[in-house]
């Protein structure tokens, strides 16, 4: 794997980039080490494109749903997100700081046909170059930040007026140590050890007033829960661990 | 490997019977024109000497309705309006009734239709055109999944390059063997004669399952119609003799029919084509490999003495179609593990548990021993005073037990 080029940003931090140059190669393998991303996907994809057909008026069972919207996928990683919503229409901007991810990403939408806008950077650089866009994602990224309040409020800068906001992350409780750090990486061996850092994991009332702090409105919170008997991820009241919370800008 | 075409395309079906057919248009309506769906069959043009007959439970009926092909079929569907199982020896004149069921699930709502295999494949095919599904007279000849698609060759010499293969190719599905998914299972060493009886009383909608000791022999009602009462038989013998009743002329099997039918419904005379087939009892150890699903026999083949084998077929379609739906309209890969897992967990296990279950009921009913019989008669006896457990076998046997993909309950995708 090439050494990363690491654009020096005070919202970055340097350990984490280095940690997901080295899973890059296996981002798009559902039976490797990403496969609960795999799995978690349909459940975060539902929830966007539900969020976002039900502010920009859309059907949601076309196959078209998202058309013409122009979207920004925050630490798009391998490409996980970005292409589907690509797929259902949206003009995708893939965002992430860790270049080995962004080959991934652009070989493998090339190898999809799709295309999407991938770019090593971050949300600053984005927010500086005047970037505005109807949807602005940031799925499992706010956990890995340095500075919580300046990413959402270069964020914040990029929702055009009527656009939406959606960030998903992990609480900080007894219990999302008990289960997304032990269980998860050590016990299920689901995410390499060392993926989460449990005190940089943020409470929906941090992130909720830090998003109003900048201009959103939270109009939706739901947290995202495992269901070990069905193996699946499903939608559920409890935020303890996994959530997700939806945020708008005045038109 | 250099061909004349390379077709992008969906979702590619192998075999255009009551699952593949189904499927195809389950997909075209939830998903539209701009997602393209193909089934291949060599025997797209079928000569229509199929004798069997099929009881389309509730679950299965509502399917139909929502792909909006049940209204050709109604006409000559003949609900069951009630179902009685015996248990006695050849030579027995009297055939006591131990169980009984209002053939209801709901009221107004019967728990089965029969109809006749012919005219419900003619009405899928018409729905899968009229649906624009690209119907191709020819097989596959080979495939090769690479990570993103499916290289799907066919022997009219074009290439698909599809998302998924979907074997929907029968029993011995020569792609489920390509793909290298055993099957276990065992061969019960019967064979069923299926064929058609006019008989001169009314049937009222009555179906039979007389359990003789070589096997069960049931009588299930079909629509009346221009020549009169008829039922269709499913006529379990072990195989051997099974073969020595087909092969008899009309007179000798006149004859044997005779004696295991009964005198209830008068006169009666055996009419169109009689075959026999062969009984097994098999399940792919997977129904997913890589860009690959299994459905309808290609997935499982199960004793028909519960009669549930093609609405097994369309339980496997509900939830394999509900998986692709719900994955393309997220934009994600209706081919990839994920979905696929998804169709495998939602039926491998159901299916296991039917296969079992008909397995156990035909072990415990093909055999001369008395004292088995004696203790089925008390188990049945208990089973029919108990109108909560009857109800529980009337819903389980029609496919309303259990989480239910969307199309089974009547909801379109």
């Amino acid at each position: 794997m090439s050494a990363p080029t690491m654009p020096d940003s005070p919202t970055v931090d340097a350990a984490e980039v280095a940690r997901f140059e080295r899973l890059a190669a296996t981002w798009w393998d559902p039976r490797g080490k990403m496969g609960v991303l795999h799995k978690f996907n349909p459940v975060r994809l539902g929830l966007i494109k539900e969020a976002a057909c039900r502010r920009f008026g859309r059907d949601p069972k076309r196959l078209d749903s998202l058309a013409g919207l122009r979207l920004l996928d925050i630490g798009c990683g391998g490409g996980l997100l970005s292409e589907p919503l690509a797929r259902l229409g949206a003009a995708v901007v893939g965002a992430d700081p860790a270049a080995a991810n962004i080959a991934v990403a652009q070989q493998h939408a090339a190898q999809s046909g799709l295309a999407i806008d991938y770019r090593v950077g971050t949300a600053e650089a984005l927010a500086d170059a005047g970037e505005r866009f109807d949807i602005v994602l940031a799925m499992e990224v706010v956990e890995h930040v340095a500075d919580l309040s300046l990413f959402v409020k270069r964020c914040a800068e990029m929702v055009k007026p009527g656009g939406m906001m959606i960030v998903a992350t992990l609480n900080r409780t007894f219990k999302s140590f008990a289960l997304a750090i032990v269980g998860a990486e050590y016990v299920l061996g689901w995410l390499p050890r060392g993926t989460h850092q449990w005190d940089k994991f943020v409470t929906p009332n941090e992130l909720e007033a830090t998003l109003e702090r900048h201009g959103l409105k939270v109009v939706d919170e739901t947290g995202v829960v495992y269901n070990l008997i069905a193996d699946r991820w499903q939608i559920s009241t409890d935020m303890d661990v996994n959530y997700v919370v939806t945020a708008e800008k005045a038109p | 490997m250099t061909t004349a075409t390379n077709t992008r395309t969906d979702i590619l079906i192998a075999g255009a019977g009551f699952a593949g057919l189904a499927l195809a248009i389950a997909l075209k309506q939830a998903l539209g024109a701009s997602f393209a769906v193909v089934v291949a069959d060599p025997a797209l043009a079928r000569s229509g000497d199929d004798p069997r007959a099929s009881a389309i439970v509730a679950a299965a009926r509502r399917l139909f309705e929502t792909l909006g092909v049940w209204h050709e079929i109604a006409p000559r569907a003949q609900p069951i309006l009630d179902m009685a199982v015996t248990d006695s020896r050849l030579n027995d004149a009297m055939r006591p009734t131990f169980l009984t069921f209002d053939g209801e699930v709901a009221p107004d709502e019967p728990f089965a239709h029969m109809v006749e295999n012919d005219p419900l494949l003619k009405a899928l095919l018409a729905k899968a055109r009229a649906e624009n599904v690209t119907l191709l007279n020819t097989a596959v000849a080979d495939f090769a999944a690479a990570p993103d698609r499916i290289a799907v060759h066919l022997r009219d010499g074009t290439t698909h390059a599809a998302r998924l293969l979907v074997a929907a190719d029968g029993a011995r599905s020569s792609i489920r063997e390509r793909a290298g998914i055993a099957t276990h299972g065992w061969d019960y060493a019967q064979s069923s004669i299926v064929t058609t009886v006019r008989h001169e009383r009314d049937h009222h909608g009555r179906a039979e399952e007389h359990f003789l000791p070589a096997g069960p022999f049931a009588i299930l009602p079909l629509k009346r119609d221009a020549t009169g009462h008829r039922s269709s038989i499913v006529w379990t013998e072990a195989s051997a003799e099974a073969e020595r009743i087909v092969a008899l002329d009309d007179a000798g099997f006149h004859a044997e029919l005779e004696k295991r039918f009964g005198l209830r419904l008068g006169e009666i005379e055996a009419v169109g084509p009689r075959r026999a087939f062969p009984l097994g009892l098999s399940v792919a150890r997977s129904f997913v490999a890589e860009r690959i699903a299994l459905i309808g026999d290609a997935a499982h083949v199960i004793h028909p003495i519960a009669g549930q084998g093609l609405n097994m077929g369309l339980k496997d379609v509900a939830a394999l179609a509900e998986a692709i739906v719900d994955a393309a309209r997220l934009g994600l890969d209706p081919g990839s593990p994920v979905t696929l897992d998804r169709y495998q967990r939602w039926r491998r296990f159901d299916t296991m548990v039917m296969g079992v279950a008909t397995d156990g009921l035909n072990r415990l009913f093909s055999n001369h021993s008395d004292a088995l019989r004696l203790a089925r008669d008390v188990g049945l006896g208990l089973v029919d005073r108990l109108p909560a457990l009857k109800q529980l076998f009337i819903r389980e046997a029609a496919g309303l037990a259990g989480e239910v993909p969307k199309l089974l309950r009547g909801e379109a995708l």
